[in-house]
């Protein structure tokens, strides 16, 4: 039907300010990756939510498979010491 | 010696206000025409980088109609400018009140404007009026991106499919006529350039061309020759679109009048 439903779909992701980290913030379409730049521009950042913008082929995205959720993650559950929960922090360090 | 009065003639405020009209209309009517798109784009996505733009316009017109009320001294607000003049007395350019027709066609004449008002505001940042140099300052940003995004579609559409092709190609003919009047020269112009108010439209004319031609190259257009000017917007002559653009831009507040929301 419309015309976006044939353009390739982006990831985007936006970082909200210096020193923060990129966030996925959702996805669109484009016919490449400047358009999806633009469109992201357009369609995540009008209230000023951002000050960089990235954008992926969510083809080019490989996720894990939820059906190997047990043998990905739980060996992890009973392993608390790899929380760095046991040491001293000196109080000097501040940003840990 | 005052610069605002040489050979060319005396700067009034009328002038003044006349000019900021002139800028203040082109966003004004351009705004509205990209605003009918919402809704009716060909993605969601163009949907709304269409009404960021107009937005953008129409806060250009918002301020500088503001500004252009205080020129005239009659305690006219932006509202009042915006909803209650008639046909002739705006004076934005033939150019922008051209319908929409198909999107090639209004990123045909978003491209044309676009690359206009952002080598106007690029001086017009450093007018020796303060107050129009600050406005041009923040629209020119805007303007910018403005020209990416209609830039990129011109060149998508031109150099894309013989379809898409031949439509911009079409926009172009059409709606080159219309530029003629972008760079025609009157008197007040010549008032305002040699006040340093607003920059020698040749100049502007000259930047404009430059920064269209790899444009149009790109996009595998050729450039129209020039035709004959048939319109002024500038002095208030417009074609028969003006008026309904008009009855459904100021329907509301001439129905109820002073209604606010």
């Amino acid at each position: 039907m419309s015309a976006s439903q044939n353009w390739p779909l982006y990831e985007i992701f936006i970082r909200a300010r210096g020193g923060l980290d990129h966030k996925h913030v959702g996805s669109l379409h484009a016919v490449d990756a400047r358009m999806a730049l633009e469109h992201a521009r357009d369609v995540y950042t009008r209230r000023q939510e951002g000050v960089s913008i990235w954008a992926v082929r969510s083809t080019d995205i490989h996720a894990s498979d939820p059906g190997e959720s047990d043998s990905l993650f739980e060996p992890a559950r009973d392993k608390v010491y790899r929380h760095p929960t046991f040491y001293d922090i000196p109080d000097a360090v501040k940003t840990l | 010696m005052n610069a605002a009065t040489t050979s060319a003639g005396p700067v009034t405020a009328a002038v003044r206000k006349d000019y900021v009209l002139q800028l203040a209309d082109t966003s004004l009517i351009l705004g509205q025409r990209l605003g009918e798109w919402v809704g009716h784009a060909p993605a969601i996505e163009e949907d709304l980088g269409l009404a960021n733009t107009a937005l953008d316009l129409v806060g250009q017109a918002r301020m500088l109609l503001t500004y252009a009320g205080e020129l005239e001294g009659e305690g006219r607000d932006e509202d009042q400018l915006a909803f209650l003049r008639e046909e002739r007395d705006f004076r934005n350019l033939a150019l922008v009140e051209q319908p929409n027709r198909d999107f090639g066609h209004t990123i045909v004449r978003q491209v044309l404007v676009d690359a206009y008002q952002l080598e106007l505001y690029e001086r017009l940042q450093h007018s020796t009026d303060a107050r129009l140099a600050a406005i041009a300052a923040k629209a020119l940003k805007e303007t910018r991106y403005h020209l990416r995004y209609s830039g990129s579609w011109l060149v998508r559409l031109g150099d894309g499919t013989a379809e898409s092709h031949a439509r911009v190609q079409d926009a172009l003919e059409r709606l080159w006529p219309f530029t003629r009047e972008l760079f025609e020269e009157l008197e007040a112009d010549r008032a305002l350039s040699a006040a340093g108010i607003a920059p020698e439209l040749a100049v502007v004319a000259v930047a404009w061309r430059a920064r269209l031609d790899p444009l149009f190259a790109e996009a595998t257009l050729n450039r129209p020759k020039d035709a004959p000017f048939r319109w002024f917007g500038r002095r208030g002559v417009h074609s028969e679109h003006l008026g309904y653009i008009l009855a459904d831009m100021q329907y509301m507040q001439r129905t109820h009048p002073g209604a606010q929301w």
